[in-house]
């Protein structure tokens, strides 16, 4: 099957810091993809030139075969339309309540009536453990384990065939954090959509993910199955996953 | 491996030129920037579709609950005037031209400067740091990628309550800003009140109020574009918001004041 989704030798500089030094990764369709590293190693920055938010110097992204670098807004918004993204730092828009933020996708595109929409969004807020006392809150009124579960039915409101998770688990305690696990699992198993997940978690990376993907250093240093990771022969992952001082990965080399 | 972080200061040959190189490149690329930025929000005002949701309450805040800062603004202004020029035309026995001098300063100049300057503080501002908050909280970047252009969304329902609603509010100002007058020179000064009001009508000319409308239109196009933009590409937290509001409180104040002159030259000039 061909990628869904293809990285090419992306670079991305920040002045004279060079966070991608050549990421190269492919995504098949249906799968979901756990993407692990170092704070501060260019994981939502990836996430960012893939959503064509900030663009890469060097290099090649394709989605569905196009490639979206070369295209116009107006392209990159069909584009969007099937794809859900939750943000690391939940982004919500803090000028409207809960329920128009999960809907905001169907109500902008103006493909649902009000009630439709308020009644939908219920639904998905019921989805990630949320009842209909909060839907009429600002969210600036919640927590921030709240606030992320917010974003994560907004991300898949709109039912997209790729959705983006940049770590959904942190700031929830380990119950919450399981159910939305669980719904990960969900969205990717009967859905059917290629799910991306950025976490720190790895008991959560290895329930949800098919495939892992471990950055380090700008570049992609170990892809493969899941299965794979306890003997992948990769010393930094293993000293990732492990948690460990002594190894290829240098508190000095961070940030 | 020894770089040093702090190298003494030493003057190098062409670091003279460097810096000022540095300095015309970073105005240049300001200036392209804020071009492609006025283009992009200006041609998104005028193709459809429209948030007319957002216009509305853009419209509100804009025109409405400006009402206050600027009627007050105008009523006092009106009231100095008056006061001002008597005790200056008193000293020629030109009593008489109060009524003229105070409705024409206002209708051409002081209602639509005072109240674009009272709205780049009120408005202006706000824009800014709403915009900028939404700019580092990445609720921009959640916007594009609900499929909603940011500059669509935000910037042109922005620009559109600004160039219509800051005529209507000149409009009413200058008519506090005349009864300011009205006031002073009636119940202090002594005049006649119904000389005083022909003297007012007598020799203003519509092209006055009119070109106090344009102004007021343009000078509402500036403050929002530059609330707009400095909060569209505010970086850096909190701190970095606060910029934004104060370059665009500044800047638009300035070319208040610049423009000022140029549309007044475009007018009047013979
Ligand atoms: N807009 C920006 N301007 C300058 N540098 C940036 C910008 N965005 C990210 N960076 C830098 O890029 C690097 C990678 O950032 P990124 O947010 O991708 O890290 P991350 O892998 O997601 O980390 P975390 O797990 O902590 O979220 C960091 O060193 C950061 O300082
Ligand atoms: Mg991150």
């Amino acid at each position: 099957m061909t990628a869904q989704i293809s990285i090419q030798d992306v670079h991305k500089n920040f002045g004279s810091k060079h966070v991608l030094a050549g990421i190269t990764l492919e995504i098949k369709k249906g799968d979901s993809v756990v993407i692990i590293g170092g704070s501060g190693t260019g994981k939502s920055v990836t996430l960012k030139c893939v959503l064509g938010l900030l663009t890469p110097e060097q290099g090649k992204i394709e989605i569905d075969g196009n490639n979206i670098l070369r295209m116009t807004a107006s392209q990159r918004e069909k584009i969007n339309d099937h794809i859900g993204v939750m943000f690391q730092g939940a982004a919500l828009f803090d000028s409207m309540p809960v329920w128009e933020n999960v809907a905001f996708g169907l109500l902008a595109k103006n493909k649902l009536s009000r009630e439709a929409a308020r009644t939908l969004a219920l639904d998905k807020l019921a989805l990630v453990g949320l009842g209909e006392k909060i839907c009429d809150l600002s969210p600036t009124d919640l927590s921030f384990g709240m606030q992320k579960r917010v974003g994560l039915a907004r991300a898949i409101a709109s039912d997209p065939s790729i959705v983006f998770f940049d770590e959904p688990t942190t700031g929830l305690d380990p119950i919450m954090a399981d159910v939305i696990n669980d719904l990960i699992l969900a969205v990717n198993d009967k859905i059917g959509a290629t799910a991306i997940t950025i976490t720190h978690d790895m008991q959560s990376a290895r329930k949800i993910g098919n495939t892992i993907a471990m950055l380090h250093q700008g570049k992609i240093s170990w892809t493969g199955p899941v299965s794979d990771v306890d003997n992948s022969g990769s010393k930094v992952l293993d000293q990732f996953i492990n948690g460990r001082t002594e190894g290829p990965i240098k508190m000095a080399l961070r940030a | 491996m020894s770089t040093n972080r702090y190298p003494k200061t030493q003057i190098k040959p062409f670091q003279f030129l460097q810096a000022i190189g540095r300095v015309i490149l970073s105005f240049l690329m300001t200036a392209g920037r804020l071009s492609l930025f006025t283009l992009e929000g200006t041609s998104h005002c005028l193709r459809g579709p429209w948030y007319f949701r957002i216009i509305y309450r853009q419209m509100i805040e804009i025109g409405f609950y400006s009402l206050p800062v600027v009627g007050l603004t105008a009523v006092f202004a009106g009231m100095v005037l008056a006061l001002q020029s008597y005790t200056g035309f008193a000293r020629f026995s030109a009593e008489g031209a109060i009524a003229n001098v105070v409705v024409l300063s206002i209708t051409r100049e002081l209602g639509p400067v005072l109240a674009g300057l009272m709205v780049a503080g009120r408005i202006g501002a706000a824009m800014a740091a709403e915009i900028g908050t939404m700019r580092v909280t990445e609720q921009i970047d959640a916007l594009t990628t609900l499929s909603t252009n940011p500059m669509k969304y935000l910037v042109a329902p922005r620009l559109i309550a600004g160039v219509t609603m800051l005529p209507i509010l000149v409009f009413i100002a200058d008519i506090i800003g005349v009864f300011g007058g009205y006031l002073v020179a009636v119940y202090k000064l002594d005049f006649n009140a119904s000389n005083y009001i022909r003297n007012t009508l007598e020799f203003l000319e519509v092209s006055d109020v009119v070109s106090g409308l344009v102004k007021a239109s343009v000078f509402g196009f500036l403050v929002t574009l530059m609330g707009c933009y400095h909060g569209y590409n505010s970086r850096g937290g909190a701190q970095g918001v606060g910029r934004a509001t104060t370059n665009a409180v500044v800047s638009a104040s300035i070319l208040i004041l610049c423009f000022d002159y140029i549309l007044t030259e475009a007018f009047f000039a013979k």
